[in-house]
């Protein structure tokens, strides 16, 4: 089986600084893997260069082609991205910005058609986003927002969701429910989702997999459970932790003391 | 699909608002070349215009002295006013997309000081044959516009990790004064050029000819075409180059493109126009507040309503002080600096 997206040996330099060192990974369809490390571990530059969005060294397939080969246009249909903080474009309605995504489907110098404008509408009651529509994104709540964020990836119709940091900017609360639609939409659009995330227990209850990255390096990856341990995380985060056994997956907890002392 | 529920409508170009600016072009036109020293009765210049077509013949009843004011002199120049003032608006969108900066506009990054230079260069040292072609000033100031833009685009981003819009303005002062420097250095150097260079600084359009209309005929096609077509790229820009680029765009590549498209428009409109500042900021701003942020709406609007909008104001420069002219500079600055104030105090809200 190929994998939907299979990157070997990733290397991104920004400003001369090695920021990725020789990152593999292999997500198959219909996964979710998630990629955690602790700031500056280089996981969201790593997601960028998968997207296609930075200069890099290494090779990444999508289902076997290099996407290198791939055109932009084509790269946008099979890869959808949301930025950690997307802009935010002043005064431009949700309507607008979700048919953003149409953008790889619109012939250059050409208009939106009835197929793409019926996508949108299809997203947007999909994502219960209807009353919305007619609003101006820049007058939404940070939740209702990554929820239009999410819509404008969805209606470029493409198989991969690249999701750098979905809920940082979100209480516990509308973290769930934004991972919970991704969950959904991913069993109903049979969608592969690489992520990265920070909360390391949301991460483990989402995840099919994960990938510890730090210093650029892949220092641990496999299942929730076999990536979240007190050890892994002591090392890497240079942090003590407790490991909770959770209904979904490992439950993380940070508590004071000096890392390398057992808990 | 014609019985999709109707969610809401794609931004895009309204017909009533191309309406109206067709109509605010027509209106322009009209007053433009019925008003002045000599007044003329606006139903008789509309009927006259029927009558120069070629298929047409209709009686106006205006003298042929009146005849030839209208077609010699006030045609041409009113032409002319709606060429530049459509260049000098299309261009300030398209800067305005292109830096994703609301403050952006031919004066204020230094492009008109730009092409003045380029323009003074070629009276100057030049060459009187170069400036008798309909190429020698257009691409003098071209090449001016061009290098001042990108003077200031360096400057500003050297200036400001984080490429506020302020930092690219103040780049834009800066070059201004050095290129103007430059310009004034040029002209003690060589003061018998003075009467001629100050002439045209000062605005043209009242000597404005037919000679005019059609040395910069071709600019203004060209870069109409180019930053039109450019109009939806210009909306995706707006979320920022790396959400574009996700998108299958080139940012960089139409970033490129707008700013030099963009440049030669705003040089050939100075060119047989001289400095006319602030039509780049209050017309696309006016626009926006009226029929929303889309540049699809938003650049072609630019062309219809700043080609009316200079025309009118060249119609003020040349009336409101009896038979003294004004320089049609020094109308559109006094109205251009208090809208400026307008749009920097409302960018708090509207973060490019």
């Amino acid at each position: 089986m190929t994998a939907a997206i299979s990157v070997r040996g990733l290397t991104v330099r920004l400003d001369g600084n090695l920021i990725v060192d020789g990152v593999d990974l292999d997500v198959a369809e219909g996964e979710w893997v998630t990629v955690i490390g602790p700031n500056g571990a280089g996981k969201s530059t790593a997601l960028r260069a998968i997207g296609g969005l930075l200069p890099h060294d290494g090779e990444i397939h999508w289902h076997g082609t290099p996407i290198a080969r791939l055109h932009r246009r084509e790269r946008a249909k099979a890869i959808a991205t949301v930025m950690q903080s997307p802009v935010v474009p002043p005064a431009m309605g949700v309507y607008d910005y979700v048919l953003l995504g149409r953008t790889p489907y619109i012939p250059p110098l050409g208009r939106e058609s009835a197929s793409d404008l019926a996508v949108v509408d299809e997203v947007l009651a999909a994502l219960d986003l209807e009353p919305f529509a007619g609003r101006r994104l820049d007058t939404l709540s940070g939740g209702e927002r990554q929820r239009v964020f999410l819509a404008r990836a969805l209606t470029q119709g493409a198989g991969i969701l690249l999701l750098d940091e979905p809920t940082s900017a979100l209480d516990i609360g509308h973290q769930q429910e934004v991972l919970e639609l991704v969950d959904r939409l991913r069993a109903e659009r049979g969608l592969t989702v690489l992520a990265t995330m920070h909360d390391l227990s949301t991460a483990g209850e989402y995840a099919d997999r994960m990938i510890l990255l730090a210093g650029g390096r892949v220092v641990a990856s496999g299942t929730p459970a076999e990536v979240l341990t007190e050890a892994n995380l002591a090392e890497h985060y240079r942090v003590r932790v407790r490991v909770i056994d959770g209904e979904h997956g490992p439950l993380v907890v940070a508590v004071r003391g000096n890392p390398n002392a057992t808990v | 699909m014609t019985d999709r529920r109707v969610v809401a409508r794609p931004a895009g170009l309204r017909p009533a608002w191309l309406v109206a600016g067709v109509l605010s072009v027509l209106v322009a036109m009209l007053l433009g070349l019925a008003f002045g020293s000599a007044r003329l009765p606006p139903a008789s210049v509309a009927v006259e215009i029927f009558n120069q077509l070629p298929w047409v013949r209709v009686d106006s009843g205006l003298s042929d002295r009146e005849v030839a004011i209208l077609i010699k002199l006030r045609l041409p120049r009113v032409v002319l006013g709606l060429l530049v003032g459509a260049m000098l608006a299309l261009a300030g969108a398209a800067y305005q997309g292109a830096f994703r900066n609301p403050l952006a506009d031919p004066h204020l990054l230094g492009v008109a000081a730009g092409a003045g230079l380029g323009v003074t260069a070629v009276i100057v040292l030049g060459a009187g044959a170069a400036t008798e072609l309909p190429v020698g000033v257009p691409m003098a100031a071209f090449a001016g516009a061009v290098i001042a833009v990108g003077l200031t685009w360096l400057l500003g981003a050297a200036g400001s990790r984080d490429r506020s819009p302020a930092a690219l303005i103040l780049a834009g002062v800066a070059v201004s004064a050095f290129l103007s420097a430059a310009q004034t250095y040029l002209l003690q150097r060589h003061v018998e050029s003075l009467q001629q260079v100050y002439s045209w600084l000062l605005g043209r359009l009242s000597t404005a000819g037919w000679h005019d209309v059609l040395v910069i005929l071709p600019y203004v096609v060209v870069t109409g075409v180019i930053v039109l077509a450019q109009r939806r790229e210009l909306d995706v820009l707006t979320v920022g180059d790396a959400e574009a680029a996700s998108l299958g765009l080139h940012p960089q590549r139409s970033r490129y493109l707008l700013i030099i498209a963009a440049s030669l428009g705003t040089a050939a409109a100075v060119s047989v126009s001289g400095l006319i500042g602030f039509v780049g900021i209050i017309v696309p701003h006016t626009i926006r507040l009226l029929t929303g942020p889309s540049y699809r709406s938003l650049l072609p609007l630019s062309v219809l309503f700043g080609a009316a909008f200079l025309t009118l104001t060249d119609l003020l420069a040349r009336t409101v002080a009896g038979d003294a002219e004004i320089p049609i500079g020094v109308v559109t600055a006094f109205l251009g600096a208090p809208f400026f104030v307008l749009v920097m105090r409302t960018m708090k809200s509207m973060p490019t």
